[in-house]
């Protein structure tokens, strides 16, 4: 599923790198707020869904070669956030949907689960 | 260490200051793009970065302040954390998922699952860890190069 897809499912308000979500590929997503869990069990090119929006939620996904975040439940990550994904090319939407809604309308839409390691 | 007995052919520091966490990312960041430049497997890449960020994260929450030092061998990647802290009691405890003396504010972040020691164990092809408690603790992990 596109990255733009998403964007228009979700209704997201694309924050950073509109340009590049019709080339952006997501095949799956990890939902969470503890940053722990993603270093953990995420995997490559996945899609980052969470309502942390600390400076580290960045260098999670840039450590973690994760696609894009979504922020869910409105939330607005502070400018030095922005920068810092600006930097690291980092696309960041944002949703009014909470975490379990953005996820299901996804899943439903057809984004898999990903494959367990 | 006999695994450090050549030198390295490229070495890195970076000095991480506990409670920062505005810049808690920063160095893990940096080693990520040298490994870029190097040309570094994107897979291994990955591996490292993560217990590099981990590594750094630790070292933010609990520790005063500490250094990570970045080692480039010709057969792999080596990367020596060092801080001054509290040290660890039970290291054998502490490498277990989901044991954690986090507090309320580090889970607030994000952090403090108890995964993190375990999950650079899990990404490095060699890991050891030393504490001495009251004076520090120290971290060496490593990734082979194919």
């Amino acid at each position: 599923m596109r990255l733009s897809e998403v964007a228009d499912l979700l209704q997201c308000e694309v924050l950073l790198g509109e340009e590049r979500l019709d080339s952006i590929e997501v095949r799956t997503c990890f939902a969470a707020d503890l940053m722990s869990d993603v270093l953990r069990f995420s995997h490559s090119g996945a899609l980052l869904i969470t309502g942390l929006t600390s400076l580290q939620s960045i260098h999670t996904a840039d450590v973690a070669d994760l696609a894009a975040i979504l922020f869910v439940s409105n939330k607005i990550p502070a400018q030095a956030t922005i920068d810092l994904a600006r930097a690291k090319q980092i696309p960041l939407l944002r949703t009014w949907r909470g975490m379990f809604d953005a996820c299901g309308v996804i899943h439903c839409a057809g984004l898999p689960r990903a494959v367990e390691v | 260490m006999a695994a450090e007995a050549t030198a390295p052919l490229l070495v890195e520091r970076f000095a991480i200051q506990g409670g920062d966490y505005e810049h808690g990312g920063d160095a893990a960041a940096r080693i990520k793009v040298i490994m870029r430049q190097l040309g570094i497997d994107p897979d291994l890449m990955r591996r490292l970065s993560i217990a590099n960020f981990e590594a750094e994260m630790n070292l933010v929450m609990y520790a005063e302040e500490g250094v990570m030092e970045f080692q480039v061998h010709a057969d792999a990647l080596r990367v020596i954390v060092a801080d001054r802290g509290p040290g660890i009691p039970d290291i054998e405890l502490a490498m277990q998922e989901g044991w954690s003396t986090a507090t309320p504010e580090m889970r607030a972040r994000g952090f403090g699952a108890g995964l993190g020691l375990p999950n650079m164990k899990r990404n490095s092809d060699e890991f050891e860890i030393s504490s001495t408690v009251g004076t520090g603790t120290t971290v060496r992990y490593a990734v082979h190069l194919a």
